[in-house]
């Protein structure tokens, strides 16, 4: 099962399989390899037999898109009517959506079925989705280690077949993270690029969803349907539909590659940092010049972010109070009493700690010293970006600063799980597209990835700069074997 | 700086989240290690800098003043924990 | 020890738009609950707000009425606490850049005028509301409201007793319902008052510590709120104790103000801006155009009264005490001839007997059921002699209950005031003849007799004759 999206494209085109024939082998082999790997929450063969039925009727009809018929995974912080949507909560572990999100709507006038909900990190908070309600992810390639999060459901299940492509969300490295652990390619737009309507908000001026493929070129495919103008989101942006396959197959050649030298130093394991270096040295082959480039406030990125993102998610999980839907504790006293023990109850650990770190920086007397200091920070970051854009198309580094890590190796340290997302961070606070793409394998055959970061709007370029790499390289091509 | 178990209940009452005093102790700890990560951001001098709230300079638009949202209470309160006459009940509310 | 009040009010009025101020869920009163609370409203996971235009347009109409700044660039930011009415846990409000800042209004107490300073004015969401109706001990939850588009108005601690600050109250209840964005609908709630309420020693700086006293609902209870909480703190004090800061609720049964439960960690709101909104630009071409679309003003039209007419303050404060009363009185005025004296009678009559008969109905004047026209041909009637002030008054209640024009009413009930010589001299010799005392009392020098003549011609004419033409031709008789 390592169809792309223009591979399945074209066999339901031809009349070579059914949408409900294709759906039918996906669900069985999600019924097999998901007790292994927990990426799924929720599946619905049902649902997604009648909504695959549909999409052929519809291409019966002479009335399919490219990718009518064609199923997809969702992560289940999407609002998706009929479905429960749980964000990976003990909160909302019995809340069935009665809406869409804007992203499930563009996939539904689509005409493509959803294959089930996905694992992924409580409110995307964490690096390894071991803080799932529902249990941690394996990694397909070693399940004892972790797919990386949040969106670590959407990785793993792409990686292992499970799905063709799903989609993700990323507030400091959710795509990009779990995309490199699991050895898979996956896109977090601009900010404003993707509606993020009926997407559980963690952090909303940070969040962003998109697509997660094999590929660079199913992640174009899947960006052109999850994209787009969306009035119900403020922070929506009004621009003209692109389409972002159309510079898929330009050349590189004069493309100048901006390498920061943040980037390239301690903290960086061997293995990874070989593999970088061995991509560069692709880039070169393919045409390409490198400049090296300065992010100087990149290094405060994380400190900066582990204010922004706990202040904005204290704010934005304050309306899971066991009044109007969610989990409400059993037994109660009073008001406050209900309120504290539902979500004392209903949120796991680290999202309790990030409500709480989110709660201090905007307290009285810490606002200014943290919040603010944090926001000015942000635009430090941001005009760091906008310096190095000056000199290159694209930046190009590692995504993560390791491969897969064990399960519950440092679910103990917040600290240390932070720290994942160090490459990723600075691209969200300043809003700007990333991708990662896989590079190489460590010497435990551990997938690694290849983070590019591009201008505001640079999606199609930079899927041309990955996609050209998948061209000339192997290294999404592979697969997990003896799961 | 360093947060005291007090600074810990009180967030925790203001976030609504009940914590004992064993829970208080973990948190105290693993928060003071948060912030020391986040202590790094105040050796940078950001005098004159304009705080960044947005990811991008834009301005809000405004939606058209028209009634476009049909009632769904049915559906609505099909997922809330407990309703009597189409009402949320909650624990009695005293002034 | 002589005391000083000092009052602030803070006005939350409820914004005459269609739909919620960030969702398209109706604001229509009285629906069934939780029938008008769509997803946003509800806060359901994943929801966001997009702004209402008519909600910021009403804001600047205010802001251009009281001329005040409006924040090209004002920021919508989250007001952060747990109550059930308040579905996403936050309230969305402006805190360090609201839309309207500065401004003023004008009040008058008795014969003395000021000035009071309002500070802001900035929109916000209303939260549901809680029903305590026993629902097997709990409460229910009704969130049709939530999300209501709210200008909230605060003002200076400029007045200094209860009667300035219902005198502002007023004022500025007649501002906004003048200028449409707000219907001043109190019973519902649509128009709402806190009022900060602090003592202090009279001629001392500082101010005294202040308590709140919460929504209220009538300008009365606003009268009868203070004068309580004055009194309280002045008690209070004189007994030694200090005033601790606090917010009250006041009962209208006992007319007595009480602390609420006090909330542990209020005034910790963590207000940060909120990150789903943008900032708000105005455009000056907007400011612009709404500003051209702004009526007369109360403060404008008065000054106008005043100049043109020779109103007094007093008379010109009452005619524009609403829109709607300022334009009856200006439409009565149009169907008349232009002369200066007609608007002090259109003045009083509208003032003194339609006034009257609008309270004892307990109608508003926008329900008024005689047509300025009618009116104003009524007046006609008097400014040309037809009808004496007693007549008229005949005619106007029969135009009250019955309706009609004043020409007809006049014709059928035969009303027409009586001016022929040839008609009243009959009259007069009838009571000469039958009132020989009087007479003889007259001619001896006593004046008075001679108006208990007057009456008794007119009430032979039964009231019609004209009261100047009796003097004239009774004299002359006498003579």
């Amino acid at each position: 099962m390592t169809h792309t999206l223009r591979s399945l494209s074209t066999l339901l085109a031809d009349g070579k399989a059914s949408s409900v024939e294709l759906c039918r082998d996906y669900l069985a082999r999600i019924q097999a390899l998901n007790p292994t790997l927990n990426a799924f929450i929720t599946v619905d063969a049902d649902r997604t037999l009648a909504e695959a039925a549909a999409a052929d009727a519809r291409r019966a009809a002479g009335q399919a898109g490219p990718l009518t018929g064609v199923p997809v995974a969702h992560k289940d912080i999407f609002c998706a009517e009929g479905w429960l949507t749980t964000c990976g909560s003990k909160i909302l572990a019995n809340f069935v959506s009665p809406y869409d999100a804007h992203v499930i709507e563009q996939f539904k006038a689509a005409g493509m079925p959803t294959l089930g909900k996905t694992n992924m990190d409580e409110f995307a908070m964490g690096s390894s989705n071991e803080t799932s309600f529902f249990g941690p992810v394996k990694n397909p390639w070693d399940t004892a280690r972790v797919p990386g999060g949040s969106s670590g459901g959407s990785a793993a299940c792409v990686a292992a077949g499970l799905a063709p492509a799903a989609t993700g969300t990323d507030t400091g490295g959710s795509i990009r993270q779990p995309a490199a652990l699991c050895g898979i390619t996956g896109l977090k737009p601009t900010y404003g690029v993707v509606s993020r309507y009926g997407m559980i908000a963690f952090a909303s001026s940070l969040d962003q969803g998109g697509p997660m493929g094999r590929t660079a070129e199913d992640c174009a495919w899947l960006l052109n349907v999850m994209a787009g103008f969306d009035v119900r989101d403020s922070t929506s942006l009004e621009r003209v539909k692109e389409d972002y396959t159309r510079d898929l197959t330009k050349p590189l050649a004069g493309l100048r590659i901006g390498l920061p030298r943040e980037f390239f130093g301690e903290g960086l394991s061997g293995d990874t940092a070989r593999a970088v270096e061995a991509a560069i040295d692709q880039y070169r082959k393919l045409g390409a010049e490198t400049v090296e480039v300065g992010l100087p406030n990149s290094r405060l990125s994380v400190a900066a972010y582990y204010v922004l993102a706990p202040a904005e998610a204290s704010s934005n999980l304050s309306r899971f109070d066991g009044v109007r839907y969610g989990y409400r504790t059993p037994e109660y006293r009073d008001l406050t009493d209900m309120y504290e023990k539902t979500r004392a109850e209903g949120f796991g650990a680290e999202v309790k700690r990030r409500i709480m770190i989110g709660t201090y920086v905007l307290s009285h007397g810490y606002y200014d010293a943290y919040y603010i200091q944090a926001q000015r920070l942000r635009r430090l970051i941001a005009n760091d970006f906008a310096e190095a854009f000056r000199q290159c198309d694209v930046i190009l580094g590692p995504t993560a600063p390791t491969t897969a890590f064990r399960l519950g190796e440092k679910a103990d340290d917040p600290v240390q799980m932070y720290l994942s997302d160090i490459y990723t961070i600075a691209v969200n606070l300043a809003g700007l597209p990333g991708m990662s793409l896989p590079c190489g394998f460590d010497g435990q055959g551990l997938p690694i990835g290849l983070q590019l970061i591009g201008n505001y709007f640079a999606e199609a370029k930079m899927l041309n700069v990955a996609h050209q790499f998948q061209l000339a390289t192997d290294w999404h091509a592979r697969a997990p074997q003896g799961i | 700086m360093s947060l005291s178990i007090d600074d810990v209940q009180r967030i925790a009452k203001l976030a609504r989240i009940r914590v004992n005093e064993a829970e208080a102790a973990g948190y105290q700890t693993q928060l003071n290690g948060i912030f020391g990560l986040i202590e790094a951001m105040q050796a940078v001098d950001t005098t004159g800098v304009e705080p960044m709230s947005h990811a991008q300079d834009l301005s809000q638009r405004l939606r058209a003043d028209a009634v476009t949202e049909p009632d769904r209470r049915q559906a609505f309160q099909a997922v809330a924990p407990q309703t009597e006459d189409g009402l949320y009940l909650v624990p009695k509310v005293i002034e | 020890m002589q005391w000083e009040t000092v009052i602030g009010l803070e006005v939350h009025t409820q914004l005459t738009t269609q739909s919620k101020i960030f969702s398209g869920a109706s604001i229509a009163f009285g629906a069934a609950p939780n029938t008008q609370a769509c997803q946003v409203d509800i806060a359901l996971p994943g929801v966001l707000p997009v702004l209402n235009k008519g909600a910021v347009e009403r804001a600047i109409r205010f802001g251009l009425a009281i001329g005040a700044k409006l924040n090209r660039t004002n920021v919508f930011a989250r007001k952060n606490y747990f109550y059930p009415d308040l579905p996403k846990g936050y309230q969305i409000s402006q805190y360090e850049l609201p839309i309207v800042e500065g401004g003023h209004l004008s009040i008058q107490v008795g014969d003395a005028e000021k000035t009071i300073r309002i500070t802001r004015a900035h929109l916000e969401e209303d939260a549901g509301k809680s029903l305590h109706e026993d629902f097997h001990g709990m409460t229910g939850i009704d969130l049709n409201r939530a999300g209501t588009p709210l200008l909230e108005i605060v003002s200076e601690p400029d007045m200094r007793s209860a009667k300035e600050a219902v005198a502002y109250a007023r004022a500025l209840h007649t501002l906004v319902t003048w200028i449409g964005i707000c219907d001043g609908n109190m019973q519902e709630g649509s128009f709402r008052v806190d009022a900060n309420v602090s003592v202090r020693p009279v001629g001392q700086k500082e101010f005294g510590t202040r308590r709140e006293i919460k929504n209220l609902n009538s300008f009365r209870f606003l009268e009868q709120a203070i004068d309580y909480e004055v009194r309280w703190q002045i008690e209070r004090i004189e007994d030694g104790h200090k005033i601790q800061q606090a917010t009250v609720l006041f009962n209208p049964d006992t007319g007595e103000t009480r602390a609420m439960r006090s909330k542990e960690d209020a005034h910790d709101y963590r207000y940060f801006p909120d990150p789903d909104l943008l900032p708000v630009k105005l455009d000056e071409a907007w400011i612009e155009q709404v500003k051209a679309g702004l009526p007369e003003l109360p403060e404008q039209k008065q000054a106008r009264y005043r100049e043109r007419f020779g109103l007094s303050a007093y008379d010109a404060g009452t005619l524009t005490a609403s829109r709607a009363m300022a334009e009856y009185f200006e439409a009565v005025l149009a169907a008349l001839p232009a002369r200066g004296e007609n608007a002090k009678l259109a003045a009083n009559w509208i003032m003194g007997d339609l006034s009257a008969a609008l309270n004892k109905a307990e109608l508003d004047i926008a329900a008024n059921r005689i047509p300025a026209k009618q009116l104003a041909g009524l007046l006609a009637r008097i400014q040309d002699g037809t009808l004496s002030g007693k007549l008229a008054k005949q005619v106007f209640e029969a135009m009250w209950n019955e309706g009609g024009e004043a020409d007809a009413i006049i014709e059928a009930k035969g009303l027409k005031q009586v001016s022929d010589a040839g008609a009243i001299e009959p009259l007069i010799d009838e009571v000469l003849a039958a009132n020989p005392k009087s007479v003889e009392e007259f001619r001896s020098g006593k004046e008075k007799a001679f108006n208990a003549l007057v009456g008794q011609v007119m009430k032979a004419s039964k009231g019609k004759a004209n009261p100047a033409q009796v003097n004239e031709l009774l004299r002359k008789k006498l003579g």
